[in-house]
């Protein structure tokens, strides 16, 4: 089996709120700073809804971020306007470009999940299809959340079953295989140390594993240092006057960061069980820090230092 | 900003949606507001959406029924006196019921729910928990017997989809994209516009699906159906534009989070939807709050409370080895990082909401584990309920 970071398309998958983009980016620099050509694509509109906040350039287009990285937005619509310019020629274009074609593509349960996927699966071929494009060595996906991220890999083979003739049929049928080329694609699952992350993460492997399809490591984000012994924690008890005092607000600080540091320990302890050995895991720390830009991208990308 | 707490925000209201993206402590919210309103006397139904295991259990809540069921009064709080009911919503089987109560016969529900593209649009695509979550909404409304119904909304990847999903697969049964091209004749149905027949060709050729094949079937079983789908999404619409329905934001404190508050903020406000408030969750207080102003130094800010920090090591290294003193003065160090954070951002979004005049914003600190039980739930119905003062007074205590 090889390393993680060598095949060429990476699923990142998890609960919402767990930094599954952030993990995503992260392992997206982590990988360009090892040489590889890599992008990071985000499914953004994999519902079709708007963008929670427009931020330029994130449209359909590959667009170079940091030295070897590129991230690209994956939207239904264009996915199936460029689909159809790249496979079907002339008539392709017309059908892109009637509305009533569109309309009733697009209403048809999981064509828009195929659409992106098919777009995902593009991207991390050897020759691009589309004109000129250079090849990626690695495509890092950040998937929409578990429930859906699940959908999306189902999406190409039910299509391939259903389909019975036809281009989209056959694109169904390649992309399935390499979905579950363990050569070629991992999953990964993002997870904090809480009882609904740790909850989802296992659910995800067991209906992984349903698929056929193995969960290839769980990133848990966020756990909070463990500064102190048990010991320790007791004379910080004693030590408490609640006096108002700065000395006191530090003592309260690090009791209530321990008790939190303790509940994860727990959740952690049940991930662990739950995954156990097959599964590799790796742990990133919690980031005191106002923002997520990309100096704390790269911290987390350092963490990542023992990812082969 | 009104000086009460959610239980003056809700006072006459009767349905109030919970929205927010994932992971923001939903869920917790919900149920928190529910008991709450129980507390003071409501008949209060609550719907939630996959709660963590250990607090269904907590609530009672069995995942088999797809109705209300009463919290046993045993488990909450002596004082009170109105009631709680809550309910997991089972996508599937709402959307299983709607039809069964719509269609014309058993027969044609049981062969509705045979369908492919019934089965596919029920369960797997994304948006069926949405528009399942507003049918249990409008079902309860009308034939519940509550005063109020709190609904907790999707794990979903902001907080529109919500209000957009419902309408997607509302439109795609109405089939109003789909009856230009195709159109009810008797038993069957068949292309008629001549214009669309060659697309439709070409979309067979292109997916392989008998597409035409597969959706004539069941528009077909749907029939006069379709027309209920659309008296039933106009009921929705007016449910949700009430002026006794509140929609809540629930955001954590985070810069993300709050960016995406404003925006869903703005939103409603196009939508002319009543946005009654938002509560911040996972707020970390500032143990030091107003002592930068104290200080004997004219510093602020930053540097002053760096100042404060190391002002701390020296302090607790009186009381504690040098080593021990250093590191939970680290750990002050690091809850000041978060903490101005998250003051930081919540003037953002209060500054946003339109400052004091502006809809409340009402702030849950990050307590010390996850919330998993009534007493849980107590805590944080404690802070949603308080008036400002008092809130501010709790997570003053909290913090020292």
């Amino acid at each position: 089996m090889p390393g993680l970071l060598d095949r060429r398309l990476i699923f990142v998958t998890g609960k919402g709120g767990v930094g599954k983009s952030t993990i995503a980016m992260a392992l997206g620099l982590h990988a360009a700073r090892a040489g590889r050509r890599t992008i990071v694509a985000e499914l953004a509109r994999q519902d079709g809804v708007r963008r929670t906040f427009a931020r330029s350039g994130e449209t359909f287009e590959e667009v170079e971020v940091a030295d070897g990285l590129s991230t690209i937005s994956i939207d239904p619509e264009s996915a199936m306007e460029e689909y159809l310019r790249v496979k079907t020629g002339a008539l392709g274009q017309a059908l892109g470009s009637s509305r009533l074609f569109q309309a009733f593509a697009m209403a048809t349960p999981g064509m828009r999940e195929l659409l992106s996927v098919g777009k995902v699966y593009e991207l991390a071929q050897f020759t691009r299809h589309t004109g000129g494009a250079d090849p990626y060595d690695l495509v890092i996906v950040d998937s929409p959340a578990a429930g859906h991220g699940i959908g999306i890999l189902r999406t190409p083979r039910t299509f391939a079953e259903i389909a019975r003739v036809g281009p989209i049929a056959g694109t169904a049928q390649r992309i399935a295989a390499t979905v579950a080329d363990p050569e070629f694609t991992a999953v990964v699952a993002v997870c904090i140390a809480e009882e609904m992350p740790v909850n989802e993460t296992l659910w995800l492997r067991d209906q992984l594993q349903a698929d056929g399809l193995a969960l290839g490591a769980v990133f848990v984000n966020a756990l909070l240092p463990g500064r102190f012994t048990g010991e320790e924690i007791g004379s910080l008890r004693g030590a408490r006057g609640r006096d108002g005092t700065l000395a006191d607000a530090a003592l309260a600080a690090a009791l209530s960061e321990h008790a939190r540091a303790a509940a994860q320990h727990e959740e952690l302890a049940r991930l662990r069980d739950g995954l156990g050995a097959g599964v590799a895991g790796f742990e990133l720390p919690y980031l005191f820090a106002d923002t997520l830009l990309e100096p704390e991208l790269r911290a987390l990308a350092d963490a990542l230092g023992g990812l082969a | 900003m009104t000086s009460g707490g959610i239980g003056e925000l809700l006072a006459g209201a009767r349905v109030c949606v919970c929205g927010g993206s994932g992971g923001v402590g939903k869920t917790t919210t919900a149920a928190a507001i529910a008991l709450g309103m129980a507390a003071e006397g409501a008949r209060v139904a609550v719907v939630t959406i996959d709660p963590a295991r250990r607090l269904a259990n907590a609530l009672g809540l069995d995942e088999l029924e797809n109705e209300p069921r009463r919290v046993d009064p045993d488990r909450l709080g002596e004082g009170t006196r109105g009631e709680l009911w809550a309910m997991m919503l089972d996508p599937k089987r709402t959307f299983d019921e709607l039809i069964e109560r719509l269609a014309p016969s058993a027969e044609r529900a049981e062969e509705i729910k045979r369908n492919r593209i019934y089965r596919e649009l029920s369960s797997a695509v994304s948006g069926s928990q949405e528009f399942t979550a507003v049918a249990k909404l409008h079902e309860l409304a009308r034939e519940g017997d509550f005063d109020l119904l709190v609904l907790d909304t999707p794990p979903s990847r902001n907080a529109l989809d919500f209000l957009e999903a419902p309408g997607r697969l509302t439109s795609f049964l109405e089939g109003s994209a789909l009856r230009t091209l195709i159109r009810p004749t008797g038993i069957g149905m068949r292309v008629l516009g001549r214009g669309a027949s060659p697309l439709l060709g070409a979309l067979r050729r292109v997916t392989g699906l008998d597409l035409l094949g597969d959706l004539s079937t069941f528009f077909a079983l749907l029939g006069d159906m379709t027309e209920d789908f659309s008296t039933r999404a106009a009921d929705v619409e007016r449910l949700l534009h009430a002026p006794t329905t509140e929609f809540l934001l629930v955001t954590a404190a985070s810069g993300p989070a709050i960016e995406e508050a404003i925006w869903f903020r703005r939103t409603l406000d196009q939508t002319g939807l009543q946005f009654g408030g938002a509560i911040v969750n996972r707020v970390h207080p500032d143990r030091l709050a107003g002592r930068a102003q104290t200080g004997e130094t004219a510093q602020t800010g930053e540097t002053a409370q760096t100042g404060e920090t190391a002002r701390a090591g020296d302090a607790l290294a009186q009381l504690l080895p040098a080593d021990l003193a250093y590191r939970v003065a680290s750990a002050l160090t690091d809850d000041q990082v978060l903490a101005r954070r998250d003051g930081r951002n919540l003037a953002r979004l209060t500054a946003e909401l339109g400052g004091a005049d502006g809809p409340p914003i009402i702030r849950v600190p990050q307590l010390d584990g996850d919330v998993h039980d009534v007493a849980g739930l107590e805590r944080v119905r404690a802070f949603l309920f308080a008036s400002e003062s008092e809130r501010e007074q709790m997570i003053a205590e909290l913090a020292g």
